[in-house]
């Protein structure tokens, strides 16, 4: 005998503490099994690419800082190398490195809240602080830097506003010291606890073809085991001089691909990070790097597509100029946005808690989904 | 039942193994500060609330075009030649007063953009973080050192100057028409022959 | 002893009672407000914060301040609500967990009840806490609310088994089921508590003291189920439930609920001290018995009955600050798969034991 059931339609958000943000999720439920997912956006709009036709160029970068609050560099990053590229302006060394110096030290301050806030979403609220506490002295550095602690407006076309404070790359270092321990802290509070990886392994798979078909990018396709990492397979800035790890996951405690493996790609990440900032503080050329800063921001006409490694994936920018100080069309390829999509796939036939485990792994940032 | 005893066994040596790094975290010093009582020293480069030095604005409308939110909002009048506005600090000679200059730090993004292009660098930002308040208009800080007594009577003084100016200039004119009318009227008879 | 005091000072039996009744309460009120205060300071000491510092010496009035708050609070009942059932689960919940007081042998001189069948009372009334959760979540009228209902029902109900099935095997060994005979027995010294083995000596004891600690794990974990703490807090589950049946509760019923969640906290703990850590006995000896102060004992028994009580309240918040959270049907796996297997192989040998 069976008993005929109904579906519960549960609306998770736009107020809902583990939905990062005001995403709101209408849920299908068959009891706690999760049916279907339908993702609503739209809830933090702002016009970011409209607003753009009305800006000049230098005027967009605070509108970028926006779009992804936790890696506010890196999005300036890969605003100002995709007009530099329209505009063909060869930067200054130095100023390259201390670019990426900046992204890479964004990047662990990213997947520092991306690990931490899923620890958040599985329920252990410590981690999440003791990564923070961490996070906070990379802010302090930017503020150093450039006087901002989130949105840092730092990175300019053919320059930067500031240069490194005196005190700046003594201060790194000691800090990459300070941090290395505190990942291993962080991987016997949380990574490897048995409760951790029961809730995470074998849960959200997102096999390499499914995630390539998404387009997902970022550490949610390199936990799928596919080998990709724009900063080295297509090499921006001066990236192609560091040597690091691509990371890619490997399926320790479950499938290749699931919760856990997005998890610890990350957490990888952050030591690959140091890696690449250890040796740019080694590299790094003294020098102007007010050097090419240009006059006047008009690039000739003509369009670009260009695309950086953000921590959350590939962020792309497509730029049309018509010759004149305002871009004519700004489109951003976000990487959250494409990873959200592949939700439904991924919940199908799991549990309400899953659900939160899985939105919580791909990691997204709602200012850059609805920009 | 080797893979049910290692579970049992790591569920509770995991847990212990957590359970060890936050109580030797109990003992660690607090990082966090009691906030109003005790505060962070502010880095040199810090970006918090504008300030603009009046004495040395020149009221270019620089920082006006570079605001992404415009936020500033400057309003000028020509100071008319018997006055003298003197110099800003760096030299530049003021040549307009500034009747309005406005700055909404509800809308202020903090990107320091207008800081930059500022040719007399009068406008910069400050260390104060504190100004939180209960009405969205007292964040809006009139920065305008004129008196609106002073603005009107230098609109007005610019009004008269216009008005001599434009009077003079259309006396000048007329006297130019008079002359020419005198010219034609000159010639007049020699074409009336 | 406290009861016949009480009706020699009032010659009437019904207000001796009912005063003797709510002398729990004098208790659990001034332990709520201080544990509250406690789990704050203790996850913000693990944390690396310091947590209130502004009420009082290091925010020790904090919680006060935080339930004249909440007294205050407009008391907001949903337009849809079950109206009754919203209003009677709060207390309903607390009553469940009140009433587990009244078995508990505070000290020598005062037990609320002298109940034979002890223990058994504590794990029938405690039960129904479960009803008042349901309520709460069926009243609510919230998808929310509901889950958290159902799960901790589900919750509540399976785990009480390995909790029943140790207490079986403590049962066995002292051959009672009075709380307050079980505090007797394990007296003089904490070498007598059950968790050594209790005052079997000998070869007994040596071979219990393993099984004992076992069963007092199993029961441990089981007790943090049947309390909704982390890592079984699956009703409240903040990342997934917003805050479970009592999403929709405010003001004085949200702090009703607040009181009976750290009350249960606390009668588990006592349960787990009385059953395994010798109740109210103190671990070396009285003061008031080298003094020869008689009426110092029951007070120096309340001491270190409230200590060990706290003491797993502590350990109850360190793991919570410790842990993540199962999953629903992992909590299931962990009873019916892990604990109760375990409990049961732990009772046969503890049976066997206590036959040699």
């Amino acid at each position: 005998m069976s008993l005929k059931t109904e579906e519960l339609t549960l609306n998770m958000g736009p107020q809902h503490p583990s939905t990062h943000g005001v995403l709101r999720l209408e849920v299908v439920l068959d009891g706690e099994v999760v049916v279907e997912v339908r993702p609503h956006l739209g809830y933090l709009h702002r016009c970011f690419e409209k607003h753009c036709e009305a800006m000049t160029y230098p005027q967009v970068i605070p509108y970028t800082d926006r779009m992804d609050y936790l890696a506010s560099m890196y999005n300036n990053f890969g605003y100002v190398t995709a007009v530099e590229k329209l505009m063909e302006i060869e930067v200054p060394e130095r100023v390259e490195y201390i670019r990426v110096i900046m992204g890479e030290l964004q990047r662990i301050a990213s997947h520092q809240v991306a690990v931490g806030t899923y620890g958040l979403d599985v329920g252990a609220f410590t981690p999440f602080l003791y990564l923070f506490r961490d996070r906070e002295t990379i802010l302090s550095l930017f503020e150093m830097t450039c006087g901002a602690r989130l949105l840092y407006n730092y990175m300019w076309v053919g320059g930067l506003s500031h240069d490194l404070h005196p005190d700046f790359l003594r201060k790194t270092k000691e800090f990459l010291e300070y941090l290395k321990p505190n990942i291993d802290e962080i991987n016997n509070l949380l990574t490897f606890n048995k409760i951790f990886i029961e809730r995470t392994a074998n849960v959200g798979v997102l096999p390499a073809d499914v995630a390539l078909n998404f387009g997902a990018t970022g550490p949610n396709l390199r936990a799928s085991g596919y080998k990709w990492d724009l900063r080295r397979d297509d090499p921006y800035s001066i990236y192609d001089r560091f040597d690091f790890d691509v990371i890619v996951g490997e399926g320790l405690v479950g499938t290749i691909g699931d919760c856990w493996d997005r998890y610890y790609v990350r957490v990888l990440e952050m030591k690959e990070s140091i890696k690449i900032i250890e040796q740019a503080i080694e590299q790094i050329p003294e020098g102007d790097i007010t050097t090419a800063l240009p006059k006047r921001v008009k690039p000739p006409k003509g369009h670009i597509y260009h695309r950086v490694e953000n921590p959350k994936g590939e962020l792309g920018y497509f730029i049309i100029s018509d010759g004149s100080v305002n871009p004519s069309r700004v489109k951003v390829r976000p990487p959250s946005f494409v990873s959200l999509s592949a939700i439904n796939d991924m919940s199908k036939g799991h549990l309400v808690g899953d659900l939160v485990a899985i939105l919580g792994s791909l990691d997204i940032v709602l200012g850059e989904i609805d920009r | 039942m080797k893979q049910y005893l290692r579970n049992s066994w790591d569920g509770i040596w995991t847990v212990l193994v957590g359970m060890k790094i936050t109580f030797m975290h109990m003992f660690t010093k607090s990082v966090t500060i009691q906030y109003p009582t005790v505060k962070v020293k502010l880095p040199e480069r810090v970006r918090n609330r504008l300030y603009v030095n009046m004495d040395d604005c020149i009221g270019c409308l620089q920082c006006e075009r570079a605001c992404p939110v415009s936020c500033i909002e400057i309003e000028t009048v020509k100071s008319v030649p018997s006055e003298d506005l003197g110099t800003t600090s760096n030299g530049k000679k003021k040549a307009l007063h500034v009747t309005t200059f406005n700055i909404d730090f509800a809308k202020c993004c903090y990107c320091q953009l207008c800081v930059f292009p500022c040719p007399t660098e009068c406008i910069y930002m400050t260390e104060t973080y504190e100004f939180s308040e209960f009405e969205r208009n007292s964040l809006n800080y009139k920065f305008a050192t004129l008196t609106p007594e002073e603005v009107v009577d230098k609109k007005q003084k610019l009004e008269v100057f216009d008005a001599e100016k434009a009077a003079a200039k259309a006396e000048a004119e007329k006297a130019k028409a008079e002359e020419a009318a005198k010219k034609t009227a000159e010639d007049k008879p020699e074409t009336e022959n | 002893m406290i009861q016949e005091i009480l009706i020699d000072l009032f010659g009437n039996e019904i207000v001796a009672f009912i005063i003797s009744a709510a002398l729990p309460l004098v208790f659990i009120v001034p332990f709520v407000i201080f544990a509250v205060w406690l789990e704050r300071k203790v996850s913000a000491h693990m944390q690396d914060r310091l947590g209130p510092m502004r009420v009082g010496w290091h925010g020790v009035l904090q919680t006060v301040a935080d339930f004249i708050k909440l007294v205050q609070k407009e008391d907001i009942i949903a337009a849809d609500a079950d109206k009754k059932m919203f209003i009677l689960a709060p207390i309903m919940v607390f009553a469940g967990s009140y009433a587990a007081y009244a078995a508990f042998p505070f000290s020598s001189a005062y037990i609320g009840s002298g109940v034979d069948v002890g223990i058994f009372f504590v794990i029938a009334i405690s039960s129904v806490v479960v009803a008042g959760l349901l309520m709460a979540g069926w009243a609510s009228n919230n998808k929310y609310s509901l889950y958290g209902a159902m799960r901790s029902a589900a919750q509540i109900v399976s785990y009480e088994i390995p909790t029943a099935l140790v207490i079986l095997s403590i049962v066995m060994v002292t051959g009672t089921l009075s709380l307050a005979e079980m505090s007797e027995l394990q007296a003089g010294g904490f070498w007598n508590w059950q968790i050594f083995g209790g005052a079997e000596t000998g070869l007994v004891k040596i071979l219990l003291i393993p099984f004992m600690i076992i069963a007092f794990i199993i029961f441990y974990i089981s007790s943090l189920a049947e309390v909704n703490r982390t890592p079984f807090d699956m009703p409240e589950a903040e990342s997934e439930l917003v805050s479970g049946y009592h999403t929709e509760y405010s003001g004085m019923k949200f702090s009703i609920f607040f009181l009976a969640e750290y009350a249960n906290m606390f009668a588990v703990s006592a349960i787990a001290a009385i059953l395994f850590f010798g109740g109210y006995q103190s671990p070396f000896g009285y003061i008031g018995d080298l003094l020869g102060i008689d009426w110092l004992v029951p007070f120096e028994q309340l001491f270190w009955f409230a200590m060990k009580g706290l003491f797993f309240v502590f350990v109850q918040m360190w793991l919570r600050w410790t842990l993540p959270r199962v999953r629903v049907d992992q909590l299931m796996t962990i009873c019916w798969k892990y604990l109760i297997p375990y409990a049961f192989v732990n009772l046969i040998i503890i049976g066997l034991i206590t036959l040699i």
